[in-house]
């Protein structure tokens, strides 16, 4: 056998041949468009002109210092965690509700799925979310070995007791992983906030990639577009962190 | 008692889940008349047919849109993408839980966090390259820059739910005679099945909604993909024409939802393992 070991057997040559295509693509597709748009957020160029002049800092400070940006910034802090909150809140609820088992909850399991399906963003955030936090909250409910459930209650845990003192500190690590795809997902959404108010009323109503939208597409200044999505990156990068050594360190039971 | 709890609760998500869904519905089919009364009419019931329904709205969507047109190009568009990201990022995702050893968790990790970089920073560049290769306004561009997302997410997924599958049986077949290569060909395939179908479904959801680069690189009607034409055609300024768009929405998302029932159960185990054991 070891010896014939060909190219065949070669681990590390098979690793890097499979791994090539994704690596190339991601470098190329995303690793260098990065790096371009940081440095268009320090960059003074327009749509129009090919020209590229150093900016230093000057559309940070622009940014920084105008009303609009600072009412983006919030909005999207106050919509992505709001809607978190109620997404994990309600999702947690409705797993409990679809593990039971009860007449029509095939159909009842259906209906709970169907925002999730809706194409057109039109529905608030936390609607459309919840049935995946649900499904992923569910499968970690399925995850709990079943002794420890069954140990609460020989030991006289009521349901409230199991929920709060069993099974959501168990839970914690699927939850964190919902959460995380749904700052994600809410953070770096521009359709629901464009398509609803576009916002308008008097620029109130923006959130950082529909500021950043409108003005480095519509109104050509990239770098000033570019700086205000890059205020996005420190926040989502945070967040992921916190929530994958939260889901690493809070092993799932029996798993 | 506990049943009654149980049914009630049911009940109650059901409705938050299903009433937009049902108001969907129904405004799909109502007649502008009966829509739009209840703005000065008090007494107006909206959540019931006042006046006999209408196929006026589904007449509107498929008579005066290119809606069909707009549904083959999302199909193109999906399935182009599934593909790529299928035959790209399954074999990284298989090389970086069985083959590359102990770099793998950090490169796995460099590869997810891309996917975190918004879209909202990345289309000004984006647009650069697309012009440069001459895909504006085709859905070349959408089909070119969409595994940007997917590639990431679901390398990483795969990644995390290979390490949930038990190494015995790929072990099984080396200690067999298989070669390294014969085991990643033949037997590998068999067992990372849910996590394709997660990555396909992944997909799916993302083309369905998808509408930044959709905005940013499409400008004719005839290329345009369901997520950007529906809303482009049937809003108007403030003119909602709300019973298409409704149509719209209704018939995108029935098929799409009983495909999600249907691999459900697949689709979590699937995006779990990815999660946790990433």
């Amino acid at each position: 056998m070891t010896a014939h070991r060909t190219l065949a057997d070669r681990e590390d040559v098979l690793g890097a041949l499979m791994l090539a295509p994704a690596l190339a693509y991601v470098i190329l597709l995303v690793g260098v468009p990065f790096g371009f748009a940081i440095l268009l957020s320090f960059s003074d160029a327009t749509a129009g002109s090919l020209h590229f002049g150093w900016a230093g800092l000057r559309n940070y400070a622009a940014i920084l210092g105008d009303p609009i940006f600072l009412r983006a910034l919030k909005n999207s802090a106050i919509v992505t965690v709001g809607s978190q909150l109620l997404v994990v809140i309600i999702a947690t609820a409705a797993a409990q509700v679809l593990r039971a088992t009860f007449r029509g909850k095939r159909l009842a399991r259906f209906v709970l799925l169907l925002p999730w399906a809706v194409p057109v963003s039109l529905i608030v955030q936390a609607w459309r979310i919840f049935p995946f936090a649900t499904v992923i909250v569910l499968a970690g409910l399925s995850s709990i070995p079943q002794e420890i459930v069954e140990a609460a209650i020989v030991d006289g845990a009521g349901f409230w007791r199991r929920l709060f003192q069993v099974e959501l500190p168990l839970l914690l690590p699927v939850v964190a992983v919902a959460v995380l795809f749904g700052v994600v997902y809410t953070a770096t959404d521009l359709g629901v906030v464009y398509i609803l108010t576009g916002g308008g009323p008097a620029n109130t109503t923006h959130v950082l990639p529909t500021l950043a939208f409108q003005r480095g597409i519509l109104g050509a200044d990239l770098g000033q577009g570019a700086a205000i999505a890059v205020f996005l990156l420190p926040f989502l990068v945070v967040v992921a962190v916190a929530m994958l050594r939260l889901a690493r360190h809070t092993e799932v039971g029996a798993r | 008692m506990k049943r009654v709890a149980l049914y009630a609760a049911a009940l109650g998500f059901v409705v938050f889940a299903g009433f937009p869904f049902y108001w969907m519905l129904i405004t799909a089919f109502k007649q502008n008349r009966d829509l739009y009364v209840g703005a000065s009419v008090t007494s107006h019931v909206p959540w019931i047919f006042n006046d006999p329904p209408t196929l006026d709205h589904v007449k509107l969507l498929f008579g005066q849109t290119d809606f069909p047109r707009w549904v083959l190009n999302t199909l193109v568009v999906v399935v182009a993408v599934a593909v790529i990201t299928v035959a790209v990022a399954v074999p990284a995702g298989y090389s970086l839980a069985r083959l590359v050893g102990r770099w793998g968790e950090g490169l796995g990790m460099g590869i997810f966090f891309t996917y975190l970089i918004p879209p909202t920073l990345l289309f000004v560049p984006f647009s650069r390259l697309v012009s440069l290769l001459g895909l504006q306004d085709s859905l070349g561009a959408l089909i070119l820059i969409y595994p940007t997302i997917t590639i990431p997410f679901c390398t990483w997924l795969v990644m995390g739910f290979l390490r949930s599958v038990p190494w015995d049986i790929e072990e099984q077949a080396m200690i067999d005679g298989y070669s390294r290569l014969a085991v990643i060909l033949k037997v590998a395939p068999r067992l990372i099945v849910p996590g394709i179908l997660t990555v396909v479904v992944f997909t799916f959801t993302l083309v369905l909604q998808e509408f930044v680069y959709a905005l940013t690189f499409i400008s004719s009607v005839d290329k345009m993909t369901v997520s950007l034409g529906v809303p482009i055609a049937l809003v108007r300024g403030d003119v909602y024409h709300w019973g298409a768009l409704m149509a719209a929405a209704l018939f995108t998302s029935i098929p799409l939802a009983i495909v999600y029932n249907a691999f459900m159960d697949r689709f979590i185990q699937g995006f779990t393992m990815g999660a946790v054991k990433g």
